[in-house]
């Protein structure tokens, strides 16, 4: 019909909006897809190497191969998403070629472009983007981001980071909304971010698009806790196929996500789970590899 | 409208729940999260919200609501599914390979029939009863591929099913909670008027 429009901003955001409250897992392969999708995620990022398996191989990490994105479409009835390097327009456009439902241009690859950030409007495909503060968040609003995410420090299954940036985004948020109309350029140039983002938070009271906990989530009690935090929705990376017993840690990570405040349920969610991945101390990893810091 | 204020119930397994709420706010009802059976005896009425329905279907029947949502739809209390709520309240998917449903709604559902998100789109959509036509967001969106004989036509979009109604269920195939336009909360409110609810 005519008058049918695609790649509009009501349906890239609405996209984001029909996973809130949702777990979105990392997958290498069709048969983790399944366990994903069998266990009650919303989505999976399909992945060459989960984050920590990057971090220890170290080099370059680009773009999965295609092969296993879609492997991983073919697989599940699911959306899937996967990750581009920062700024690689090409890695973009291939993935939306091959109708990936949703692309994130992730700091867990090795960055393409040092200075710029994908303008991401053009593209029908949705992006996501990673944020450590509101500054970063409007920015990549601005640039077209149709959901954001914590970055934490992904492939750690150590929350502390993603708490902090969550924290920081919502403090600041409601900072903004607090603020006179006068003092928003001011906030503007200080955070670095666009005006009229900050324009619409202060008139909504949150942010234009969903925001999700990333980066750290290893067991359904740091589930639960991003959730209570306010997050809209959890991603777990390595958590889920670095743990002993992936079934049984998506299954529970993903019912501690929906019910974030029925302690005694995530109680009885917690038993017998087997060992969670072995995590990193923050003090222990160099600052050339953390990877939250290649973003700007 | 009604001046009477309706505790509406919202499935609160995961999607777009808090958009249903403020709409329901703001048309000056009280919405209600539900999450477990017993919240969901206490409502008028019960909002099936987009999202993943193989993710909701699998919280639902791990938390005992498969039964309990079957058994508010018998009782004649309105429900309304809105994409992946349609999903939940036919008799079953084609071409799936497992089959999500509560069989509510004498309705086979083609999931993702309108394609992945990239095919996800807005259309202006003529809708029976309705004099102008409704802003219809679709993503990645399911279609009624056949409906019983019961099941009353609301809105088609090329020529495959994407608004219906059988007695006490309406579905659509788009999300009316993510635009302003409230004529199809209206038409499901109107469903609660029409059979109001005994106070217990």
């Amino acid at each position: 019909m005519a008058d049918r429009v695609t790649g509009t901003e009501r349906v890239k955001r609405g996209m984001a909006q029909m996973q809130k409250g949702g777990v979105i897992m990392d997958v290498v392969n069709k048969e983790q897809a399944k366990i994903a999708e069998e266990a009650g995620a919303v989505a999976v990022m399909a992945l060459e190497k989960v984050p920590s398996d990057i971090r220890a191989a170290g080099g370059v990490a680009r773009m999965a191969d295609v092969s296993i994105v879609e492997e991983v479409m073919e697989a599940v009835s699911i959306p899937v998403m996967a990750k581009v390097r920062i700024g690689h327009i090409v890695e973009a456009r291939v993935l939306e070629s091959l109708g990936v439902d949703y692309i994130d241009e992730s700091e867990v690859l090795t960055p393409a472009d040092d200075l710029f950030h994908l303008d991401k409007k053009p593209f029908t495909v949705p992006f996501v983007c990673g944020c450590r503060d509101l500054g970063e968040a409007a920015r990549r609003i601005g640039e077209g981001a149709s959901m954001l995410r914590t970055k934490g420090e992904p492939g750690t299954g150590n929350i502390v980071e993603a708490v902090r940036h969550l924290r920081e985004v919502q403090s600041q948020v409601r900072r903004i909304v607090h603020m006179n109309e006068d003092e928003l350029m001011t906030e503007a140039k200080n955070l670095g971010a666009p005006f009229e983002v900050l324009l619409q938070v202060k008139e909504t009271g949150r942010l234009p698009v969903v925001n999700f906990a990333a980066g750290g989530v290893a067991t359904p009690a740091d589930a639960a806790l991003m959730m209570e935090l306010g997050a809209d929705g959890v991603f777990v990376g390595s958590g889920i196929f670095k743990s002993k017993n992936p079934e049984k840690f998506a299954r529970s990570i993903v019912e501690a996500t929906t019910y974030y405040q029925d302690y005694q349920k995530i109680g009885e969610l917690s038993k017998d789970l087997g060992e969670a991945m072995k995590g990193i101390d923050m003090k222990t990893l160099r600052a050339e590899d953390r990877m939250q810091d290649r973003s700007f | 409208m009604s001046e009477q204020k309706y505790r509406i119930g919202i499935l609160g397994m995961q999607g777009a729940t808090e958009e249903h709420a403020s709409h329901l706010q703001q048309a000056g009802h009280e919405p209600i999260l539900i999450k477990n059976r017993e919240l969901l005896e206490t409502v008028d009425a019960l909002i099936i919200p987009g999202g993943e329905s193989t993710a909701i279907w699998r919280l639902m029947k791990k938390n005992n609501l498969v039964d309990a949502v079957k058994q508010f739809a018998q009782s004649k209390k309105p429900i309304f599914g809105t994409c992946a709520g349609l999903v939940l309240l036919g008799k079953g998917q084609v071409d799936a390979e497992q089959s999500v449903h509560l069989g509510l709604m004498d309705v086979q559902v083609k999931r993702n029939g309108f394609g992945r998100q990239r095919d996800s789109f807005e259309a202006n959509l003529d809708v029976n009863g309705m004099k102008e036509p409704y802003p219809a967001v679709f993503i990645r969106a399911p279609y009624i591929e056949s409906a019983g004989e019961r099941v009353e036509v609301l809105a088609a979009y090329d020529d495959k099913i994407v608004a219906a109604k059988e007695e006490n269920l309406i579905v659509a195939a788009f999300h009316p909670e993510l635009t302003d336009d409230n004529r199809f909360l209206e038409l499901f409110l109107s469903l609660v008027e029409e059979k109001p609810v005994l106070t217990v």
